[in-house]
């Protein structure tokens, strides 16, 4: 079990899940209130839905070999488009205006996304250059839609996205589970993640086998801007409002990160969809653990990054098998240490 | 004779399994050119490296001008006078002319540097513009700016790797101008080339390594193509079963399987004329560097051929892409197996089913794959017979054998195989060859490329010969021998015209 390759992360997860249970000792309690699940564990998955969704785009993206750092300008896009239409519509409350709203800004998203893929895979720029140019310009454009002032909406039904409850659960853990569910149906169920590694893991061998490259990896930028734009639904539906230069900053890095501590390598190849959740998971508790724990707000980022830097150490085999070494293995000095090595053979052998 | 600037006494290197080098001595005497010459694994490279400083000889003597000395890296090499020019140039493209000229050499005082970088190229012909980046100018000359740069070095010793593998004709002529010069300024000049036509071109004198040992040190003049071809090569007997003797093998139909007219390429390979029947096995033969990879990659569309025609199965085709190729039935396994081969990541039953998956496209998985890939991996003898094992780990042997599966396996017409055993140990070696010879009698087409004249000889129909990026002559493999083949490599001037414009 040990050598599993999701052991780690989910020790990792556990351990972060217990220590908060020390200090706060009702963390694992849930609780229906008023027909609605609450709880710390709740809010994990719910503040972490954006999170696990760009993650699992951005996982994607990395085992083609690429990275995509417009994800959090995608995030600032969508939201702004659909908030800019809903607060248009002379009734905010029509399902029909905001089911069109949100059509709309996933669309925007898929186009977003169909543009990294072509400058990646027809025009070769190299993908952190290209998808550099929409995390910039993206922000720019958010804030050209909302014409640079937060727009505000008081839509109930756009509220559900972020914000509301479905079956007694937060409707937008029940949206990650479905987004979760289809990719892993998707990755796994066809032959898509064995095409994805194979032009991640060797790109020119899966030229010679015929493997279609290109597309792939403009549907992999796609899923990816997808992914985002529903997140950048959540945010804004959560907060009624649209704020195209705060929505989504900095997601990128939370959501690389995500991957990498799910146990996917940057160099592309091998990707871990569980692995991925699990490190946005992580993530997420640690932004929780934040509040929870009553962390003062200027010591937040030192915090955050010394549990991540103890996450990544965990899972580090190299580290593993130092700390192991020092602390179990420490052999007794040996006066025959200099015996060249094929004596010490022999007297093996003997014995 | 004037003394030997460098000689190398009694040089041997072992690494795990191999021994590289064995006894080998070499002499390089000052204003001469030095052809070291030899097949894949004669030990020409660990040579080069043990002189240059990356390797450690195991046993030994390196003396620069009658002097013993210990050559801890290429660092030291510099030092005392050796500089060497890679095949791959080892230079800042980004990095001006003049800066690539000067940088690392202690202090420099970078407003004279460019005149005296400026003089340096006037000195050499070379009309450049120091104060543009290296990146702007051909290979070829960023090839010679790195030989300014190391003569400048005071070298005494020049050692040139392989550096024309990548030139074209007028490019050649003034990479030797430069050569001859230096020889006149007395620098020694160890060059090493597969292209027999440039060593009888440049070089004083030859010497031959084969299997690590060394053959021997000629006069280029006293030598002749064939008998040089003759020490380079020489009889490697093998424990190898005998197979059936091929040449009994006439054509099933008239219809070829693969015909090709005047395909070609620039720079690549010549335009030639091939066919490939049913159940027949061709065997491309000819020397390292000869064009065979080149032609067999045009076969399947991996390069795109820029004149001539193809048809498969009587129907003219274009090859856009390897897809094309594999919707009609070709098949290639490359010669660089970790490189464009295997998905090391991945394991060997994904591996195996990837070039079937790739053609049905990522909706349809297919749906029998395990049976498949543990029918295939029996079948051929895989070990591990895990399928979950992961493919980078396998021996070469079976990491060729999971190639062989993977292409097997969306049942081809035609298979190319370039090298399929080469670095594999005599068993798999063995049992690949039997492979071929049977996938033959199903009536598979094979085109079968190996540096190794008796495996080509062994199971091929008829043999291609190449020399110099041209099909040079067809044979019926009746009675035919090695000798002949080399004998026809050696004979030299059957290059036509067209051949002699698409070398360009």
């Amino acid at each position: 079990m040990i050598k599993h390759r999701l052991f780690w992360p989910v020790v990792a997860l556990v351990a972060l899940l217990l220590g908060n249970r020390i200090v706060t000792p009702g963390f694992f309690s849930v609780e229906v209130k008023s027909g609605h699940l609450y709880g710390s564990l709740i809010d994990i998955l719910l503040f972490g839905a954006p999170l696990i969704l760009i993650a699992l785009g951005m996982v994607t993206v990395i085992a083609t070999g690429g990275i995509d750092l417009s994800v959090g300008a995608t995030v600032a896009i969508s939201g702004a488009l659909a908030c800019y239409i809903i607060s248009d519509q002379a009734n905010q409350g029509s399902v029909g205006g905001v089911l069109f709203a949100v059509a709309l800004a996933l669309v925007l998203s898929l186009a977003l996304g169909l543009w990294n893929g072509m400058l990646v895979a027809w025009l070769g720029i190299q993908p952190i250059i290209a998808t550099l140019i929409l995390m910039v310009a993206g922000r720019g454009v958010a804030q050209l839609i909302t014409s640079g002032k937060i727009i505000t909406v008081n839509s109930p039904p756009y509220k559900l996205i972020g914000g509301g409850y479905w079956l007694g659960l937060p409707f937008a853990i029940i949206v990650v589970v479905v987004v979760a569910a289809i990719t892993a149906v998707l990755v796994r169920r066809t032959a898509l993640g064995l095409l994805i590694e194979a032009v991640g893991g060797n790109a020119e061998a899966s030229r010679l086998v015929g493997i279609r490259s290109r597309s792939l990896i403009i549907m992999a930028y796609m899923f990816c801007a997808l992914c985002s734009g529903i997140a950048g639904l959540m945010i804004s539906s959560n907060i009624a409002a649209a704020d195209g230069n705060n929505a989504g900053l900095w997601m990128e890095l939370d959501a690389i990160l995500a991957v990498v501590i799910g146990g996917t390598s940057l160099i592309g190849g091998r990707f871990s969809l569980a692995g991925t959740i699990i490190g946005a998971l992580i993530i997420q508790t640690i932004s929780t653990t934040i509040y929870t724990a009553g962390v003062p707000s200027y010591r937040v980022l030192v915090f955050k990054a010394v549990v991540v830097a103890l996450v990544c150490l965990i899972q580090s085999p190299a580290f593993r098998a130092k700390v192991f070494r020092r602390r179990h293995k420490r052999p007794p000095p040996q006066p025959k240490a200099e015996v060249p090595a094929s004596d010490s053979g022999d007297l093996e052998v003997s014995a | 004779m004037t003394p030997p600037i460098l000689e190398m006494r009694g040089i041997s290197k072992a690494f795990p399994g191999v021994r590289a080098l064995d006894d080998v001595s070499f002499r390089l005497l000052p204003g001469e050119v030095h052809a070291l010459m030899g097949e894949n694994g004669a030990g020409k490279s660990t040579l080069i490296k043990v002189l240059t400083g990356v390797y450690t000889a195991d046993a030994g003597d390196v003396l620069l001008a009658g002097n013993p000395v210990v050559i801890g890296g290429p660092h030291q090499a510099q030092e005392a006078g050796i500089s060497t020019v890679y095949q791959e140039v080892n230079l800042c493209p980004n990095l001006s002319v003049a800066e690539n000229i000067f940088i690392g050499r202690g202090k420099v005082r970078w407003k004279q540097a460019r005149a005296r970088a400026a003089e340096l190229l006037t000195r050499f012909d070379l009309d450049i513009d120091p104060a543009l980046p290296l990146g702007a100018y051909s290979i070829a000359i960023q090839q010679l700016v790195a030989i300014v740069r190391a003569v400048d070095i005071s070298a005494k010793v020049l050692v040139l790797d392989e550096p024309t593998s990548s030139l074209d004709r007028d490019e050649v002529a003034r990479l030797f101008a430069v050569m001859r010069r230096l020889r006149e300024d007395g620098v020694a000049i160890l060059f090493v080339s597969h292209f027999l036509e440039q060593v009888f071109d440049i070089s004083d004198r030859v010497t031959v390594l084969r299997n690590g040992r060394l053959v021997g040190e000629y006069e280029t003049g006293a030598l002749t193509r064939a008998t040089l071809i003759g020490h380079m090569t020489g009889r490697v007997l093998e424990a190898l079963e005998e197979l059936h003797a091929p040449g009994e093998h006439a054509p099933d139909s008239a219809q070829p399987v693969l015909r090709a007219e005047g395909i070609g390429r620039k720079g690549g390979i010549a335009p030639f004329d091939l066919t490939i029947h049913s159940g027949e096995v061709v065997g491309f033969a000819g020397l390292l560097g000869s064009g065979r990879t080149e032609a067999a990659r045009l076969l399947f569309g991996a390069d795109g051929s820029d004149s001539g025609q193809l048809s498969i199965d009587g129907k003219p085709v274009t090859l856009k892409s390897p897809g094309a190729a594999i919707e009609h039935g070709v098949a290639f396994c490359p010669e660089n197996r970790k490189t464009e081969g295997l998905v090391e990541d991945l394991t060997v039953g994904e591996n195996i089913m990837l070039a079937l998956q790739a053609a049905r496209g990522w909706v349809r998985q297919v749906t029998d794959s395990d049976d498949l890939v543990r029918r295939w991996i029996t079948a051929l003898r895989i070990t591990p017979s895990d399928p979950d094992a992961i493919a980078g780990n396998l021996s070469g042997g079976n990491q060729q054998k999971v190639l062989l599966a993977r292409w097997l396996i969306t049942q081809p017409k035609l298979l190319i195989l370039d090298e399929p055993t080469r670095g594999i140990d005599v068993g798999a070696k063995a049992e690949i060859q039997k492979l071929v010879v049977s996938l033959a009698d199903e009536g598979k087409a094979v085109l079968f490329i190996s540096a190794e004249l008796e495996e080509v000889l062994r199971i091929s129909h008829k043999v291609e010969v190449l020399r110099d990026r041209q099909m040079i002559a067809e044979l019926a493999n009746e009675g035919l021998t090695p000798e002949r083949i080399l004998a026809t490599i050696a004979g030299g001037g059957t290059g036509t015209v067209a051949a002699e414009g698409a070398a360009q």
